[in-house]
């Protein structure tokens, strides 16, 4: 998997002004021009033009108070930067709660389609009662939610491998535009035990399998157990935080071991050696312009409290790039969360990574290149067509 | 509806607007796009969107369709491999779209059974601040459980409920865009909050089938809110059309059958309380044309001889039989052997309804007979894109809609191009420059939002809608 290159990739947080709750008093637009595509295209061809790996994009309610009230859901804002990006990938939040499993498997397939194979899937089981009120669900309990995201994983990845490679075959002879022997009903039904309503999803699809056969799928390491119900198997990367970052490459290692000692993946599907990658959660603060980090952090602090369980580096460019240097040989990648996404963006832009890249330790960033071959997966098999079951629709059982 | 009545005035008088608009239907999965000819490109291809997107644009189309299907569609128990089948989520393409293109209407077929309000209300926005204004939901509702097959909810609402749950979702949904003042969001960092304080209204809906509290987090588009399409065709459905949407993709482009939707709905409208004028109309239509007529008949031909092959005559009336087919003779007559079921068994999501099947099939032997009709010949004759279809020079189909124009039949078409990337291409490089030298096509974009340039009226916001079935 991924450890066959000590290069790195870095990952941005591209929601709103960026990560601090205050960040928009510093935002270099005025307020009203936040939530539109412009905003999307100009920030994403930054991230991307800067070098950064991939970018990422949060999704669900937004805090009450003075600051920022709006937010543009997540996939389609990484949708609208499909066409205008080439090498980044897009890889907005999901929520696997409150969101119909169909749904949501079948827009990240179409995510996949308009970005060229640059798609993924970061996990979210949200517990927040005003995104349940809002749907008119009762809000799930802590300890159901990584049973709710095991769930709609395991329905989003078998949808995608519901239509097998080459299902359209356009047989003008037979007048044949699909072999129907290559769909499969994905006949998911939530295992016993499941804490929240059983349901079940019958499939096919309704889009053929996504470019990548698979999208990867990123989870936070709090939701995935060698225990389930959420199996380290079943994502492609998770997302570790640490109180301060001396403390994260300890618990970016602790995390790895912990989750590497399964032995394998459900039928069809390659056993993991070594777990799935793993990224580092870094909230990110830099001297800019003449101001040193503290004080500007000390400026956004007096307006709104930075409540954020990440990790908190703050310091010049330099001390990043030494401190980014070290974390990336515990690390597959970092995921930066920008203070203020536009003074942050300039800095990580004109210093950090070019930094970084010299010295070696940055993955290149390859047009038309997919997400998965970012993270080092091979384009996967398909569960269907490898394992032989007999799940050919309208064959006897 | 006439010439005299438009010197009216008032609200309650339709006046023709002399224009007539288009709208492109990139379709997905049907048996009219053809897949038999190498110049037949990728259904799922981003290029393909793109390239029809970008051709409507450049002739001046006020909007760009895309359908949904929740379920693939089945044929005798499997999924039905004969036509186009597997296509991306509309919203999520419009999306990508939004961001290659710059004037052209973003409309989503998004049904109410299997989504939430207050997410679907979200995505819409959502869709509508990505793109400058220029979304449009086109409102369907489900009612299978064959379909919800797919959905935890799973089949929950009778069929005779699809349009009052429908009205009251989409009474919900304006309420999600109505709960924003306009201006609300801070012009300038130095503001005391980002957004006014009490800016925003909170929206409570309980329903038979569905709860809703929900603080919207997204203010209003340069167009207000997302431009509402609905497509039903029964009474039912052209009611709710009349009070809550703002066009409808009809059923019926041919000329006489246009001029009386359009008076029904003009009444319906009036009744509802609404201007004359405030719904608009675009029929499903296509589009088959040549430099002379005598050309675009034999093109015709060929088209439909690709649409209608052998084999998807067969499996169309084996969905009226009930059974395997395969051995009749598709340019032969029709099957002599009886239907396997008492009613017919249909090709699952295709729109077809129950039917008594060994009625029917004596009623259609006869029908063939009396013509002299193969099954071939029979099976395009029932397609109902027969009677959608404009053939002809490009000169004389636009004399043609010149006349919808005048007498205001119509608002404008959406076209299902046969052909997908280059179907459009024909359209906009000869019949748009002839509408135009007839005056009656638009000649540059009117605005940058979809209700601009469809020459909507703006909504007012609500004091606050009564929602249909709700307590609050």
């Amino acid at each position: 998997m991924t450890h066959s290159s000590n290069a790195g990739f870095l990952a941005l947080e591209l929601d709103g002004d960026g990560a601090h709750p205050a960040a928009w008093r510093k935002a270099r637009h005025t307020p009203d021009a936040l939530l539109n595509g412009e905003r999307i295209r100009s920030t994403v061809l930054a991230a991307e033009s800067a070098g950064f790996h991939a970018a990422t994009f949060a999704d669900g309610h937004v805090a009450e108070g003075a600051d920022v009230a709006g937010r543009l859901n997540a996939l389609q804002r990484a949708a609208f930067a499909g066409p205008v990006t080439g090498s980044i990938a897009l890889v907005p939040e999901v929520d696997t709660v409150y969101t119909e499993p169909f749904h949501a498997a079948t827009q990240l397939a179409s995510l996949d389609y308009v970005s060229g194979g640059r798609g993924g899937w970061l996990v979210k089981a949200s517990g927040d009662a005003r995104e349940a009120a809002a749907v008119g669900r009762s809000v799930a309990a802590e300890d159901a939610l990584a049973h709710e995201a095991a769930a709609s994983v395991e329905v989003g990845r078998r949808l995608w491998d519901s239509w097998e490679d080459g299902a359209v075959i356009r047989d003008v002879p037979t007048g044949r535009y699909l072999d129907v022997d290559k769909l499969h009903y994905a006949d998911f039904e939530t295992p016993a035990g499941f804490p929240g309503e059983a349901y079940s999803v019958k499939g096919p699809s309704i889009i053929p399998r996504p470019l990548q056969g698979q999208l990867p799928v990123l989870a936070p390491a709090q939701l995935v157990s060698v225990d389930g119900p959420l199996l380290p198997s079943a994502v492609d990367a998770v997302l570790v935080s640490a109180p301060t970052p001396e403390l994260l490459a300890a618990e970016a290692a602790e995390v790895r071991a912990n989750l590497a000692a399964v032995g394998g993946g459900p039928a069809g599907r390659a056993p993991f050696e070594v777990g799935p990658a793993v990224i580092a959660e870094l909230d990110v603060v830099l001297d800019s312009r003449g101001q040193f980090a503290a004080a500007r952090l000390a400026e956004l602090e007096a307006f709104t409290a930075w409540e954020s369980p990440r990790a908190r580096f703050v310091g010049t460019a330099a001390e990043l790039a030494d401190f980014l240097a070290e974390l990336l040989a515990a690390v597959d990648g970092v995921r930066i969360h920008p203070a203020v996404l536009d003074v942050e963006l300039e800095e990580l832009a004109q210093l950090v990574l070019p930094e970084l890249r010299s010295r070696g330790i940055l993955r290149p960033a390859a047009s038309g290149g997919t997400f998965r071959e970012l993270l080092g997966l091979e384009r996967p098999e398909n569960r269907y067509a490898t394992a032989l079951l007999n799940t050919t629709i309208g064959e006897p059982a | 509806m006439s010439q005299e009545n438009s010197i009216q005035h008032g609200r309650a008088t339709f006046r023709p607007s002399g224009k007539i608009q288009f709208g492109v239907f990139f379709q997905g999965v049907n048996s009219g796009t053809i897949w038999k000819t190498p110049e037949a490109g990728s259904q799922t291809d981003f290029e393909s969107f793109r390239r029809i997107a970008q051709t409507a644009e450049r002739g001046l189309f006020a909007a760009f369709f895309l359908g949904e299907g929740l379920r693939l569609r089945e044929h005798l128990g499997r999924p039905h491999a004969l036509d186009v089948a597997g296509r991306p989520d509309a919203q999520t393409m419009l999306a990508a779209l939004a961001s290659v293109t710059r004037n052209i209407g973003l409309v989503a077929t998004q049904n109410t059974t299997y989504n939430d309000p207050a997410d679907l209300a979200h995505r819409l926005a959502s869709l509508d601040l990505l793109s400058g204004g220029r979304a449009a939901w086109n409102v369907v509702t489900t009612d299978n459980a064959w379909t919800g097959a797919n959905f935890r909810r799973g089949g929950y609402l009778d069929h005779s409920d699809r349009y009052v749950h429908a009205e009251a979702f989409v009474q919900t949904a304006k309420r999600i865009w109505d709960s924003w003042e306009s201006d609300a969001v801070a012009a300038s960092t130095a503001a005391d909050s980002w957004a006014a304080p009490g800016h925003v209204r909170t929206v409570r809906h309980e329903g038979q089938h569905y709860t809703v509290d929900v603080t919207p987090r997204l203010p209003r588009s340069a167009q207000y809110r997302p431009v509402l399409f609905q497509a039903g065709d029964s009474p039912d459905g052209r009611d709710f059309a009349a009070r809550q949407a703002d066009v409808i993709f009809s059923a019926h482009p041919k000329f006489e059958a246009a001029v009386a939707f359009r008076e029904d709905i003009v009444a319906r409208t009036v009744a509802a309380g609404r201007g004359a004028n405030d719904v608009q109309i675009f029929p499903a239509s296509e589009f088959i044309l040549a430099a002379t007529d005598q050309e675009a008949q034999e093109k015709k031909e060929w088209v439909r001889s690709l649409q209608i092959g052998p084999q998807q005559a067969i499996a169309y009336l084996e969905q009226f039989w009930g059974r395997e087919l395969s051995s009749f003779d598709p340019d032969g007559p029709l099957p002599d052997i009886d239907p396997a079921v008492e009613t017919t068994s249909e090709t699952r999501g295709s729109g077809f309804h129950g039917a008594k099947a060994r009625e029917l099939a004596e009623q259609w032997r006869a029908e063939a007979a009396e013509h002299g009709w193969s099954i071939r010949q029979f099976v395009s004759s029932r397609t109902a894109r027969i009677d959608s279809t404009f053939t002809g020079s490009y000169s004389s189909v636009a004399d043609t809609l010149a006349e919808y124009a005048r007498v205001g039949a119509v608002d404008g078409f959406n076209i299902s191009p046969w052909i997908i990337p280059s179907g459009l291409d024909d359209i906009v490089n000869h019949l748009v420059p002839e509408l135009q030298e007839r005056g009656v096509y638009p000649t540059e974009y009117a605005g940058s939002t979809l209700r601009e340039n469809l020459g909507l009226a703006t909504p007012e916001r609500s004091p606050e809608l009564v929602p249909v079935g709700s307590v609050r």
